[in-house]
């Protein structure tokens, strides 16, 4: 049997609370992957049922949602501008794993300049470390994945 | 409260909703995206699923996408997303298997 | 926050090397760690063979992820769990793997996702 530490006091909220909760997304699926639109249906949903989603961290594959040189396909929006829209309207962070992005090609400002590459980051995001997630899964009452 | 699991990938594709059920004990499941094929009527996932203790959700959307609409076994709750966000609040922890 | 103490599990599915998610699933662990938050890794299915002793991936140009594994209790991660069935399934033993783990049953490990805070597949 192992010292795994019980649950944290303060989770425990009843069933058919209308509490409001505060959700942090974790994001690991390309542009290509459903798991981007179903990160940004479920974070729509949230919001509109009176939740607050703080910070959407896009991480391994899923800091593609970051480029702004996505080009989408007729008729729709690109990933990255639908969620710097959601981002703007609800105060949500979006934020972009760092050693993740400059692997994929995704760089801020900074990062183009020390790497001498073009800025590809789409407006809205921000370029952070592992740090963030972890600080998000403290605040906020339930995180979740989708990869 | 209980764990909720969310599943996003085709049994039949991953092992994502094997390694869950092996593990998940007495819990609630959510199939969502390729998942979803998990719930189709008679396929054979469907008598894991039915198991004692647990309770299965499957994300309507994403059934309407694959044309399952008509084809998911009844026994199966159909939900939305804002029913996907009820389960997260009435759940805890959630985990995701993709 | 600073105080603020959750009890993180990271289940851990896959293969190394195949795909990044190993090495990103210990980046997360090793972050919350230096943020002082309680770690355990529960390696499942596929995730047991991460731990299998004597990799040597350099032809493949990466570093050898059981080394790696193996300084976890250098971040006090000391709670390291791998599927019973796993093992058993792959033909491999507790001797088998590069660091102490305890070998946990299904029961079990359904008790071990119940109980933390935080639970992150990968």
């Amino acid at each position: 049997m192992s010292a795994g530490a019980a649950k944290t006091a303060g989770f425990a909220k009843p069933a058919n609370s209308p509490v409001s909760l505060t959700f942090a997304l974790l994001v690991l699926g390309g542009v290509g992957s459903q798991s981007q639109i179903s990160a940004l249906n479920f974070t729509r949903a949230a919001v509109g049922a009176g939740h607050r989603v703080m910070r959407v961290f896009f991480f391994s594959d899923g800091v593609a949602a970051g480029s702004a040189q996505n080009v989408s396909a007729p008729d729709t929006d690109a990933i990255a501008a639908q969620w710097s829209t959601l981002a703007a309207a609800h105060q949500i962070d979006l934020v972009v794993c760092a050693t993740s992005a400059v692997r994929r090609g995704i760089l801020d400002g900074g990062e183009a300049s020390r790497y001498d590459r073009a800025i590809t980051l789409q407006n809205g995001f921000e370029i952070s470390g592992l740090g963030q997630w972890v600080e998000a899964c403290l605040l906020a009452d339930r995180t979740l994945t989708f990869g | 409260m209980g764990t909720l699991h969310i599943v996003s990938k085709s049994p039949f594709a991953s092992s994502a909703l094997a390694d869950c059920l092996r593990v998940c004990g007495e819990a609630t499941i959510l199939l969502i995206e390729d998942a979803v094929n998990a719930a189709i009527a008679n396929n054979e996932w469907i008598e894991p699923l039915k198991r004692d203790g647990l309770m299965v959700y499957v994300l309507q959307s994403d059934c309407d996408a694959r044309g399952l609409s008509q084809r998911i076994d009844s026994k199966f709750a159909l939900t939305d997303y804002p029913g996907f966000v009820r389960l997260c609040c009435e759940h805890a922890p959630v985990t995701s298997w993709y | 926050m600073a105080s603020m103490k959750k009890s993180f599990l990271l289940i851990c599915r896959r293969a190394p090397y195949g795909q990044s998610l190993a090495r990103e699933a210990l980046d997360v662990a090793l972050t919350a760690a230096t943020f002082d938050q309680q770690v355990a890794m529960l390696f499942l299915g596929d995730g047991v063979l991460q731990l299998l002793k004597g990799q040597q991936p350099a032809a493949i140009a990466q570093k050898a992820l059981d080394k790696q594994l193996a300084a976890l209790p250098l971040y006090d991660i000391e709670m390291v769990y791998v599927e019973a069935e796993a093992l058993q399934q792959r033909g491999l033993a507790l001797s088998d793997l590069a660091l102490p783990a305890q070998a946990l049953s299904a029961d079990a490990i359904a008790e071990q996702i119940n109980m933390h805070d935080v639970v992150l597949g990968f």
